[in-house]
């Protein structure tokens, strides 16, 4: 066991620390159009020093750091509180999708503008009836002339109503087995057939898009992999690059939890027993979340695949956020129902937190199928 | 970074696992309830092996290993739920290489260590007289009672046993005023017993997860596994969380003991408040998997789940030590900063946002 940092991984940190000190953007402006081009010139920015695609080999165009260099990179963002780049998807599942299946054409056509945040990218895999189960799904690609010919209908959608491309799942042979049938393709979002709806979310915000998908076209040249590779194409790369967020998230939850402990002092309960066992008892899941986040971290870096364990970091992370932000309501009495302090916005955003990148439910389902090798229900 | 253990550690680790199946196998461990005794043949393994001083500097008669090394042989007592006095013995000589005067240990901590004299540590629970695993026999005794501790010779004290909730250890009560104090840092001795012990914790419910999931797998209802329903199977997801929690929390403070004592404070209050939840937790939690026939006194799981409420309880609570974190994240008055101004590791907890 080592648990420092090496030299190089130090001077990494000291040197991002730096940048994000002279380069932070300020506060993103009111507005989603307005706060969607801050996060955009922001993308831009990061890219001029090669902070965008920080993963990605330098011969496309980023930095090639290690993973570990990347879970540094995602504490820095979350401790110097900058945005998000606007292309995240595209950074984080887009271009390494492109980067591990694609044709030494797909890679010259498709990563730079995602580099750029000059075109966006949006992720079609969810479906009203396919969910959980989301080799069911069932929007179907028929082979035309040149290309497919694209109907049916995605969910949950982000960046929809911005991007120029969809990393888009869908059936080219019915026939298969469910998770055979499956093709990845990248759809024009541009296009006729194409339309976002935005949903509107019980936050009153729009995060995701219903996208509605009518006699779509896709060239033959933007297929990744082959016809009925799909499942395994964007099973391998969603894996590997979500290993290094779990530190991230972490740091976000540590950072909550100093403002609750300060919010806590103003309300001059710092002292009372029941919020000191409720406080500690969060930071203690804070702590155990981040440390196992950690230790799976430490395991990818030596075998080069993440295990199933990722799921204990989802889970946890689902949870403590819930149960932080409920506590941080319920500590100012009735004054948490106003919504003069983050929190109760946080409460209730946090809700999708058990549902979003795959439910808790499922998350068990996957450590009791993989790591614990009890029987399957199905 | 490197969260895993060496070559090394991992061959101690096995070592232990084999040393303790062959040993006091669960019809062993059976055998000494029922006695009330424990076997001195273990023990004297136990010796041989070089575990009772095996965090202890070769200087005063350790092995000179490190928390790590601890940790891991001490998560293999759990997990074999061995009836024997290592704890109290390790718990006895770290708390007199921290906070012992030179002269203190270099009567004592030496022979402990080699394994020649035998230790016992509890803390103080009323009416200044304390509650000590194995005092019966142990050479000498170190009374803890909040920050301070005393070093008592049994001959000045009144020893009484009595019956806990766990037989797999011989708990005594310790009645006597006299004693010399320790003049040095018993906090610090403490948190390295309470790596010590949530190890032990995390070995309890590896071992009762593992008979949960084993059980799961072979005892059929309604014509399937019942670990094939998602009531039971998640169950055990859910222990699997809590188990490699505790592992982590407690590998992290082990860590930090042996390399980097500024981030100790935080990190042993995180394994202990974890552990001590997770011991109990994953123990009842598979005797609900097993149903009936993990109520019967049969059964070895109770063992495991009555060594958990034990070690829960030992030194420090799980409250205890929430309070001490909350402190750590803000709460306490005059909250202790420097455990992460100045931390260099990849794991220190971040200090408060620049805004």
């Amino acid at each position: 066991m080592d648990l420092t940092l090496t030299p190089e991984e130090e001077q990494f940190r000291a040197e991002l620390r730096t940048w994000l000190e002279q380069n932070h953007p300020g506060p993103e402006p009111d507005g989603a159009e307005e706060a969607f081009q801050f996060r955009r010139a922001w993308q831009h920015r990061m890219q001029q020093d090669r902070y965008a695609g920080l993963t990605w080999p330098r011969e496309y165009g980023g930095r090639g750091a290690t993973l570990m260099q990347s879970a540094i990179f995602n504490e820095e963002m979350v401790r110097a509180k900058v945005p998000s780049p606007a292309n995240i998807l595209g950074l984080v599942m887009g271009g390494p999708v492109v980067i591990a299946h694609g044709t030494p054409e797909q890679k010259e056509r498709f990563l730079e503008p995602i580099l750029s945040a000059d075109e966006i990218w949006c992720q079609g895999f969810s479906e009203p009836d396919a969910g959980s189960d989301l080799a069911s799904l069932k929007t179907r690609a028929v082979k035309v002339d040149g290309g497919w010919k694209i109907n049916g209908q995605k969910v949950w959608t982000s960046f929809a109503h911005h991007a120029k491309w969809c990393m888009l799942l869908a059936r080219t042979d019915p026939e298969a087995k469910k998770h055979d049938g499956i093709t990845y393709f990248l759809m024009d979002m541009e296009q006729a057939g194409v339309q976002a709806k935005p949903l509107r979310q019980l936050t009153d915000e729009s995060e995701f898009n219903e996208v509605f998908i009518d006699d779509a076209f896709v060239p033959d040249e933007n297929v990744i992999g082959n016809p009925g590779q799909g499942w395994s194409v964007a099973i391998t790369t969603l894996a590997l690059e979500r290993a290094g967020l779990s530190l991230g998230s972490a740091v976000a939850i540590q950072i909550q939890l100093r403002e609750l402990a300060a919010m806590i002092r103003d309300l001059g309960k710092d002292r009372d027993p029941a919020v000191r066992q409720k406080f500690g008892e969060l930071c203690v899941k804070a702590e155990t979340m981040r440390l196992n986040g950690a230790r799976g971290l430490s395991y990818v870096i030596k075998s080069g695949m993440p295990g199933p364990e990722g799921s204990i970091t989802k889970i946890q992370w689902a949870s403590v956020n819930q149960a932080m932000t409920e506590f941080a309501v319920q500590v100012r009495g009735t004054e948490g129902l106003l919504d003069d302090t983050p929190w109760s916005y946080r409460m209730l955003r946090a809700r999708a937190n058990s549902i979003e990148g795959g439910t808790s439910e499922i998350q068990k389902n996957i450590l009791a199928e993989r790591v614990l090798a009890l029987p399957r229900l199905r | 970074m490197n969260f895993d253990l060496s070559t090394e550690q991992q061959a101690i680790k096995q070592a232990a696992r084999d040393f303790l199946a062959g040993k006091s196998d669960l019809r062993a461990v059976r055998r000494q309830v029922d006695a009330g005794t424990y076997d001195g043949a273990l023990w004297e393994g136990v010796k041989n092996q070089g575990w009772t001083g095996i965090a202890i500097p070769e200087a005063h008669g350790g092995a000179g290993l490190g928390y790590v090394e601890l940790a891991v042989v001490m998560e293999e007592f759990g997990y074999a739920c061995a009836p024997s006095p290592l704890l109290s013995n390790t718990a006895a000589a770290i708390l007199l290489e921290h906070a012992g005067s030179e002269a203190q240990k270099s009567q004592w901590l030496s022979a402990i260590a080699a394994g020649e004299q035998r230790g016992a540590a509890g803390s103080v629970t009323r009416d200044g007289s304390a509650l000590v695993a194995d005092a019966e026999g142990a050479d000498v005794l170190v009374l803890v009672d909040g920050a301070a501790a005393r070093l008592v010779l049994p001959a000045e004290a009144e020893i009484t046993a009595v019956k806990a909730i766990d037989p797999t250890r011989r708990y005594f009560r310790v009645t006597g005023n006299g004693g010399v104090p320790l003049p040095g840092d018993v906090t610090a001795g403490l948190d390295r017993v309470e790596v010590a012990l949530s190890a032990e914790l995390t070995g309890v419910a590896q071992r009762a997860m593992e008979m949960a999931v084993e059980y799961a797998k072979v005892r059929q209802q309604f014509g399937r596994p019942i670990g094939s329903y998602q009531a039971v199977s998640h169950r055990c997801a859910d222990m699997l969380v809590d188990v490699e929690s505790a592992r982590s929390a407690t590998l992290f403070a082990a860590w930090a003991a042996d390399a980097d004592p500024s981030q100790l404070s935080l990190a042993a209050s995180v394994a202990k408040a974890q552990a001590a939840e997770t011991g109990w937790n994953v123990a009842a939690s598979s005797l609900q998997v097993h149903g009936g026939i993990g109520f019967t006194w049969e059964h070895d799981l109770h063992f495991f789940m009555k060594r958990a409420a034990a070690d829960a309880r030992l030194f420090g609570s799980a409250s205890q030590h929430r309070d001490r974190v909350a402190g750590h994240y803000g709460l306490d008055p005059a909250p202790a900063q420097g455990a992460e101004a100045h931390a260099p590791a990849a794991l220190a907890a971040p200090e408060p946002a620049r805004v």
